[in-house]
């Protein structure tokens, strides 16, 4: 490598539990550097970090920095060794006073006693240097998140850093937050600090990024001079569509039925702050339709406040043509609704378990009468839908944790569907599972949708939405970009709505492309 | 330019009033008391008071410290009542040896907190449960179940009972104690790193504090001030009291979370812990006078009930106050 | 069809397994058989069970509250309030025995279970910590219960009241059988009931149970008032063996005993994972611990220092385990 590259990470391989998270990847960055790291989730971009800042031993691969071959073993030591991390959500002492946040351990003292008035003026000293004029003394909790970022980013300064790592950096900042880090990025680049930023806002990466490394399946598939690669590029590099195929790609998807006429949900307006901004959505039965986006453009909200896990703060919602107002999961369920959410671990399954009882959880009250749960029952439905899922479990005694991911999705779903409901949202129904579980659980879905559910389905994975839905609606930043229909579905047209490519217009994006930096606030 | 970023300084009224809540209300009782009852702003009373409340203080300035960090020490009462029997029992030798037995007791069961939290991963709660049931046996069996008589001839009796330039021993101890913490707290890495563990143990531990020795040390300083009580206590009342110490514990949280330290931890001061326990004192002595006018007749057991729905009102309210800035 | 298992074989049915406290039990029984000849004779298994029987009934009400997650430390203070207002009633001249007798069991026990619900509402609607929230009746709770007695020592000897706590049957006292048949009921509750099903699905994992339809707050408060009223049984049944009410006494560290019954029985304080008869074992060791030392002389103050380490010991052993 040349002279001037402050980090260079080859060959890297990590494995968890002989699942491989990274196979070979690798990730250059120069002196002075904005780098974009992108890539889905589970592409490996989190893994390769942590690896770099120590949180991860890596399996194999060097790691150069600053012109020495490294190999932290705690993020403590890369601190030392100048690289710094800002989380999204930052990693300070809150109740603690901003110069402290800034200096904790590295006070000025005089005689082993700490000198406050020296430490509260270094830490204006620093702050002022990134154009951050703020009351040193205050707790940091006192100020916006923005704010608390740029005290993490004095404190990298304050560490001597050489590389600032942002993860998602901008993700809960407003516009104008966003542009005052931007400022003071560009300020540390100045200064010959690198950063490795990592957003799925590609327009940022486009506003403050020179080079980037994009990942998909543990690998790098892409790096290089950012303004040498196209929007349309990046997503399908992203995703790992060609963007010539994906042009002419027929649709190969399963046999499907004809939605019916009726509507089951008819949701209008939807608003729930900060990620849901005047969404309309509906599905009929025999329907599944898709919601797609980039990570934090409102999918995986938008389909909790129809759940009513955090119920709408405006809008209406019209279920079998009767308008409902849910207060809570319990009164969406009552009326025939299901949700399995996309963290199996935190959302879906009660690990120490068994099977049968995690299976039944929603159903008991049915499987109930005069409070005592019927037994019987109980196993009769846990034989019916194991069986149908082709759950694999030594026992229905067993614990969930004890069974792979994509049996514990499964019944997660059998949880939904003994319930019989009248619509089915599943978030992230095939994340992280293995191949065969999940085109099962795919077929699965659409079999399901031709009995007459109607399934409102978020994904990560196009090829999944385009062949599984008959709709799908696109959103971004919190509001519905296009509504692509059978007919004008393709992954291009979702790619670009997704990616807001000026080039590749679709139906509706023009219409709301005003509409949306307008409703910016 | 330097840019004026908004700062949201949310420094809503409510956190204010907790904040200066306990010392407002103090003083206000102050006045109050002081103009209803003669004899209450005499010297002879706040003597009696703060002689007696001192034990609390101590106890209360370690718990303060452990509580920062995130943790919960319910073992000092019954080490207080341990360290008055071992130090009564020492108390023939000298008044220094009585003193050093009680207190080296003390951070000796404080330390034994400390290790088995850090290294057993016992909870807080359980572990000092333990030392809890743990020191008082040892109380009941190093004094044989009845109060041991400190020696008289050797000044012991002194540390509780004895003035020092105008001021009751037992004060001069709390005023040294509260000042050496101040400076701990305030002006020493050792000291912000207590906060800081607290606050948030995974940046604590990445900014590079050993987070371990952190809670070893406020374990034992907690199990030390306990231990200092205990020699106060057996002072006091002319014996080690094996018996004694029953509750103080939550006295002790009680004026600590009064004074409007964070149970979460990480926020807190010992000026205030020292105004919490103060306040929650004041009104049994306001009590005992409004008796002793005869007016009205309060019995003594509303103690509990009033101490209770205090503890409710505050923490209530930095219930709110905390939801509201997580949210 | 049950496809091929490449997972290991089931452990059978798995809740209960044989936990280190029930080994140190059997162990503690063979020692006193062998070692002391009256262990053996009816009256000193009545003495026993009986000791155990209110340390128990509390443990019972704690193991559900801590399914949950949650913890009540007030158990002590609701004991004595409940202790307190059963010899207004049944010592009340103007009350005829057949309304005051029930009476004097009924009102303690709503009056216990107001003490549940407060807590409840405390952890739910205010999300104060467990802990914390139930601190606050630990210490009102008492002072309550003084100011209701008048804060004096209240003796009713030869009441008809104190059969609650001193009627044989067999041999055997009457809160023995009250406790196995409260430890049977809350089994049942537990493995069989709609509502026992929810609080181990709360403890386990409270967000996925919200978005499963689980009313989470309910279930909370629930826990929170079986744990008072069971308590208030349990105050009921101390006086009534007492033949006394002493509102600074009744109930005094309760909370310790019935946590440490729990904790000791293998049941995670953490939520999620209960056994029941975990619980009747740690009761039982506590108590047959206690006894052996004292049999063999040594003083119980001993044994609050060998209580102490094997609670530790207990809890640290099963954070190893996970």
């Amino acid at each position: 490598m040349t002279q001037d590259t402050l980090l260079v990470m080859s060959g890297i391989d990590k494995a968890f539990a002989g699942v491989p998270a990274l196979r070979g990847a690798s990730l250059h960055v120069g002196y002075g550097e904005v780098h974009a790291l992108i890539g889905q989730n589970g592409a490996g971009k989190s893994t390769l970090l942590k690896i770099l800042t120590g949180a991860y031993r890596k399996d194999n691969g060097t790691i150069t920095f600053h012109g020495r071959s490294v190999d932290f073993s705690s993020p403590k030591q890369s601190q030392q060794g100048g690289i710094a991390t800002i989380y999204q959500e930052v990693n300070l002492v809150r109740l603690q006073t901003v110069s402290e946040n800034v200096l904790l351990g590295h006070e000025p003292r005089r005689f082993g006693v700490i000198d406050w008035r020296a430490t509260h003026a270094k830490a204006r000293r620093i702050l002022r240097g990134i154009n951050v004029e703020i009351d040193v003394t205050q707790p940091l909790e006192n100020y916006s998140l923005a704010v608390q970022q740029m005290v993490a980013i004095a404190r990298a300064l304050a560490l001597n850093a050489r590389l600032v790592v942002m993860d998602e950096p901008t993700s809960s900042l407003d516009d104008r937050e966003v542009e005052t880090l931007f400022r003071v990025i560009r300020q540390l680049r100045d200064q010959g600090v690198s950063v490795i930023f990592v957003s799925h806002r590609l327009d940022e990466l486009y506003t403050v990024c020179s080079h980037i490394t994009v990942m998909r399946d543990g690998q790098t598939v892409h790096q290089g001079e950012l303004s040498h690669l196209g929007k349309l590029q990046l997503v399908s590099s992203m995703l790992g569509r060609n963007a010539q195929d994906v042009v002419q790609e027929g649709r190969t998807g399963f046999e499907r039925a004809r939605p019916g006429d009726d509507v089951i949900l008819d949701a209008q307006l939807l608003e729930r702050a900060p990620r849901v901004h005047g969404v309309n959505l509906q599905v009929r039965r025999r329907e599944v339709v898709g919601l797609a986006g980039l990570l934090g453009s409102g999918r995986t909200e938008t389909a909790r406040t129809v759940f009513a896990a955090e119920p709408p703060r405006g809008g209406e919602v019209r279920f079998k043509n009767r308008v409902v107002r849910w207060k809570t999961p319990h009164d969406a369920i009552r009326d025939g609704v299901a949700f399995s959410g996309e963290d199996r671990k935190q959302d879906g399954i009660i690990p120490d378990w068994s099977v049968r009882e995690n299976l039944t959880l929603a159903l008991l009250p049915r499987l109930t009468r005069a409070g005592i749960v019927n037994r019987a029952a109980q196993q009769r439905v846990v034989e019916k839908f194991a069986r149908r899922l082709n759950v694999r479990c030594a026992s229905y005694d067993q614990p969930i944790r004890e069974l792979s991911g994509g049996n514990q999705q499964k019944v997660l779903l059998a949880r939904w569907l003994c319930m019989n409901p009248d619509l089915l949202i599943l978030d992230e129904p095939t994340r992280g599972i293995d191949v065969g579980a999940k085109a099962e659980i795919q077929r699965l879905i659409s079999e399901l949708a031709g009995e007459g559910l109607g399934v409102l389905m978020i994904s990560s994975e196009l090829e999944e939405l385009i062949e599984g839905c008959h709709r799908v609606t696109v959103l971004r930043d919190g509001r519905p970009v296009a509504s692509l229909q059978e007919g004008d579905l393709s992954e291009s047209r979702v790619l670009s709505a997704m990616a807001h490519d000026a080039h590749q217009p679709t139906l509706e994006s023009d219409a709301h492309e005003g509409q949306h930096h307008a409703g910016h606030d | 330019m330097a840019l004026s970023l908004p700062t949201s300084t949310r420094l809503a009224p409510a956190t204010l009033l907790r904040g200066q809540g306990a010392l407002v209300a103090l003083v206000v009782l102050v006045a109050f008391a002081a103009f209803r009852y003669e004899g209450f702003f005499t010297l002879y009373n706040a003597s009696t008071f703060f002689r007696y409340n001192a034990m609390f203080m101590l106890i209360a300035i370690g718990m303060t410290m452990v509580i920062l960090t995130g943790g919960i020490d319910l073992s000092v009462g019954s080490v207080a009542a341990m360290t008055s029997v071992i130090a009564a029992l020492a108390s023939p030798h000298g008044a220094g040896v009585g003193l050093l037995a009680g207190v080296a007791a003390g951070a000796a069961i404080g330390l034994l907190n400390g290790l088995v939290i850090t290294r057993l991963r016992v909870e807080p709660f359980i572990a000092t449960l333990g030392t809890f049931l743990g020191a008082r046996g040892i109380a009941q069996l190093a004094s044989g179940q009845a109060a041991v008589s400190v020696d008289s001839s050797g000044g012991f009796a002194r540390l509780g009972q004895g003035d020092w330039l105008g001021l009751p021993v037992p004060v001069v101890l709390v005023i040294v104690v509260f000042l050496a913490g101040l400076f701990l707290l305030r002006s020493t890495r050792t000291g912000r790193s207590i906060y800081c563990v607290g606050d948030n143990e995974d940046a604590a531990r990445l900014m590079g504090f050993g987070v371990d020795q952190v809670k070893v040390l406020v374990y034992t300083i907690s199990g030390l001030l306990a231990g200092v009580a205990g020699v106060v206590l057996a002072a006091q009342f002319g014996a080690g009291q094996p018996v004694e110490g029953v509750g103080w514990e939550l006295t002790a949280i009680a004026g600590v979370v009064v004074g409007g330290t964070l149970l979460t931890g990480g926020r807190g001061s010992l000026f205030d812990t020292m105004v919490g326990v103060t306040l929650l004192g004041l009104i049994f002595n306001i009590l005992n006078f409004e008796n002793g006018k005869g007016v009205i007749s309060i019995d003594v057991f509303w103690q509990n009930v009033i101490r209770g729905v205090f503890l409710l009102v505050v923490v209530i309210l930095q219930s709110n106050s905390t939801r509201r800035k997580g949210e | 069809m049950l496809a091929t298992t490449e997972t290991p074989t089931p452990r059978g049915r798995r809740p209960f397994t044989p936990s280190s406290a029930l080994i140190a039990l059997l162990a503690l029984v063979l020692y006193n058989i062998v070692a002391n000849p009256n262990f053996l004779t009816l009256n000193s298994l009545n003495i026993n069970m009986t000791q155990s029987a209110t340390i128990l009934i509390v443990a019972v009400g704690m193991t559900f509250v801590i399914a949950t997650g949650g913890i009540d430390l007030s158990v002590g203070s609701v004991m004595a309030i409940s202790g307190a207002i059963a010899p207004l009633l049944f010592l009340d001249r103007g009350l005829s025995p057949i309304v005051a007798l029930p009476l004097a069991v009924i009102l303690p026990l709503c009056a216990a279970a107001l003490c549940g619900a407060f807590n409840g509402l405390l952890v739910t609607r205010f999300r104060i910590q467990p802990i914390i929230a139930t601190l606050v009746l630990f210490i009102a709770g008492r002072g309550v219960a003084q100011v209701v007695s008048g804060g004096a020592l209240v003796n009713f000897t030869g009441a008809s009241f104190t059969a609650l706590g001193t009627t044989r049957i067999f041999g055997v006292n009457i809160q023995v059988f009250l406790m196995l048949a409260i430890l049977v009921i809350a089994t049942w509750v537990m493995r069989s009931t709609l509502f026992g099903r929810y609080v181990v699905a709360v403890g386990g994992n409270d967000r996925a149970s919200r978005l499963a339809g689980v009313p989470v707050n309910r279930t909370r408060i629930t826990v929170y008032v079986i744990s008072g009223v069971l308590a208030g049984l349990a105050g009921l049944i101390t006086i009534a063996v007492n033949s006394s009410s002493d509102a600074n006494l009744v109930g005094q560290n309760m909370e310790l005993d019935a946590i440490a019954a729990v904790a000791v029985g293998g049941t995670a304080l953490s939520g999620g994972r209960v056994t029941l008869v975990g619980t009747l074992v740690g009761a039982l060791f506590i108590q047959l611990l206690r006894y052996t030392l004292l049999v063999n002389g040594v003083p119980d103050a001993a044994a609050l220092v060998v209580k102490a380490a094997i609670i530790i010991a207990a809890v640290a052993l099963q954070y190893r385990r996970k």
